[in-house]
């Protein structure tokens, strides 16, 4: 296996074979999870900081957890709403919780390429939660993960996401992750959502017809809307978006029999799914919640395990 | 300088006569086999666990539930090691509560694994007890853990590596005295 990558800030020099490993590993930390002590020595004695400059919930909490999982001692810092930022102070802040001994970093930030300067700032393994519109990567990971688990493998399986894809920093990621591991990706939106540039990625294909994009498809993942996409001129109105864009059960007839949803949540039901699909046995959308868990108890495991 | 194999400590039927032995072991021990369960340490720990329970089968008459263990995520130099193991199966299907545990590996060394496998073994359940058998018992304890059965006792030098090949993932069964020339531990 080639050296194994510092950071996870986007699957820039991770190797399909290493990515595999890691998807591989995430099945013994579904395992763990389910034992009646839910906890490894793994990574006890190391510190983890959770550096949040973006409001978040559920991935916040879900890292939080793999890394105590892995009886790693955590350390928050949220800045829901704040006014840190790019540059100076978003160094100082981490200089000064390098200074604490940290020993590593989860990242999110409203701000594109904010867990790199983390990275350089700090000189210890980052792991990006989130940064801006750029990559959600291991968001990007449980859903691959979540449609392997259904499948066996992602290899031949063609994956749609159908939504925002222009602000979706978790399409981008999908994009780049899922032809590293042989699946195709289409993604789909309104025109004025859906940047063109995307297309140059190998595997992936870009449409504006959901009908098209669903044909065939193993799993639909359904982006959420944002409404203040309204007032920046990108839709003509939400009820116009839900009629044509919408992953519900007449859309769904056109996928691949047994074909599974997928959402990254919160989800914002009737718009850009209809609840009886949210609800549906096609749904795995809280087994990704449930595997977020496990994928990024992987990625701690793969990141900070070994000398370096 | 390559390792190079030094001698011959167990042959196929001496391998076969201590597991045999270490079976009656147990049965005396443990006044035959009720609630008794084998789980081998991977990776070797893994077919010579089967091999006792056949054999205690074989001898009492009882199916003994068998079950796999992966030390990787409890192990106490994950921060000090270059490389990054990979971590393979554990599998016990079956509940611990009021089981006498018989944990199977292939060589004793250090006493760290062993540790290692009573801490993950101590998370899935509360087994009764928890026993220790093991092919090669090499000395050289960092820690105070003994084995309750034992296929051979071998003093060895700490240049030296005890090398075990088993019929299901070497093709063979053969316990060899490799010399390292003085390089790493085993």
């Amino acid at each position: 296996m080639t050296a194994r990558p510092r950071h996870l800030l986007d699957f820039e020099g991770w190797t399909p074979e290493r990515l595999t490993a890691l998807l591989d590993n995430a099945d013994t930390m579904n395992q763990v999870l389910e034992r009646p002590v839910k906890k490894v020595p793994a990574l006890q004695g190391l510190t983890v900081c959770t550096a949040f400059f973006e409001n978040s919930t559920r991935t916040r909490i879900s890292f939080e957890l793999a890394a105590r999982r892995m009886s790693a001692d955590v350390v928050s810092f949220a800045t829901g709403n704040s006014s840190v930022s790019k540059g100076e102070s978003l160094r100082d802040t981490i200089e000064v919780l390098t200074a604490y001994k940290v020993d590593a970093y989860i990242v999110r930030h409203a701000a594109a390429g904010a867990a790199h300067l983390v990275a350089r700032y700090s000189g210890k393994p980052v792991i990006n939660a989130g940064d801006g519109r750029r990559a959600h990567p291991t968001q990007a990971l449980l859903d691959a993960y979540t449609v392997r688990q259904e499948y066996g493998s992602l290899e031949g399986k063609t994956v749609a996401i159908i939504g925002d894809i222009r602000h979706s920093r978790v399409a981008r990621s999908n994009a780049e992750l899922l032809p590293k591991l042989g699946a195709k990706v289409v993604l789909c939106g309104p025109a004025t959502l859906l940047p063109a540039d995307l297309a140059a990625l190998p595997g992936v294909t870009l449409t504006t017809n959901p009908r098209e994009a669903v044909r065939g498809a193993h799993a639909v993942m359904a982006l959420r809307l944002q409404s203040e996409r309204m007032s920046g001129g990108y839709l003509g109105s939400l009820q116009e978006y839900a009629d044509v864009y919408q992953v519900n059960e007449r859309l769904l007839a056109e996928a691949e029999a047994g074909a599974i949803v997928l959402h990254p949540g919160p989800m914002n039901r009737d718009l850009e799914i209809s609840a009886d699909t949210a609800d549906s046995p096609r749904s795995r959308v809280l087994k990704q919640v449930e595997n977020g868990q496990a994928v990024r108890m992987s990625v701690l495991y793969h990141l900070l395990v070994g000398r370096e | 300088m390559t390792p190079q194999p030094k001698a011959t400590i167990l042959t196929a039927d001496e391998v076969r006569r201590a597991m045999t032995r270490i079976a009656h072991e147990i049965v005396e021990r443990n006044k035959g086999a009720e609630n008794l369960a084998l789980i081998g340490v991977h990776t070797r720990g893994i077919p010579l666990a089967a091999r006792l329970a056949a054999k205690l089968e074989e001898l009492e008459g009882v199916a003994i539930p068998t079950g796999m263990l992966d030390i990787t995520l409890y192990r106490d130099d994950l921060s000090e090691i270059s490389h990054q193991p990979v971590i393979r199966e554990t599998h016990v299907p079956f509940d611990l509560a009021r089981r006498r545990v018989i944990l199977v590996d292939d060589v004793l060394y250090t006493g760290r694994t062993v540790r290692a496998a009573l801490d993950a073994l101590i998370d899935l359940g509360r087994p009764e007890g928890i026993q220790l058998a093991v092919l090669v018992d090499r000395g050289h304890r960092e820690l105070p853990i003994r084995a309750d059965y034992v296929g051979k006792n071998l003093p060895t030098a700490k240049s030296e590596l005890v090398k075990v090949k088993l019929l299901e993932t070497d093709g063979l069964d053969l316990v060899e005295l490799w010399d390292l020339n003085g390089t790493a531990d085993q």
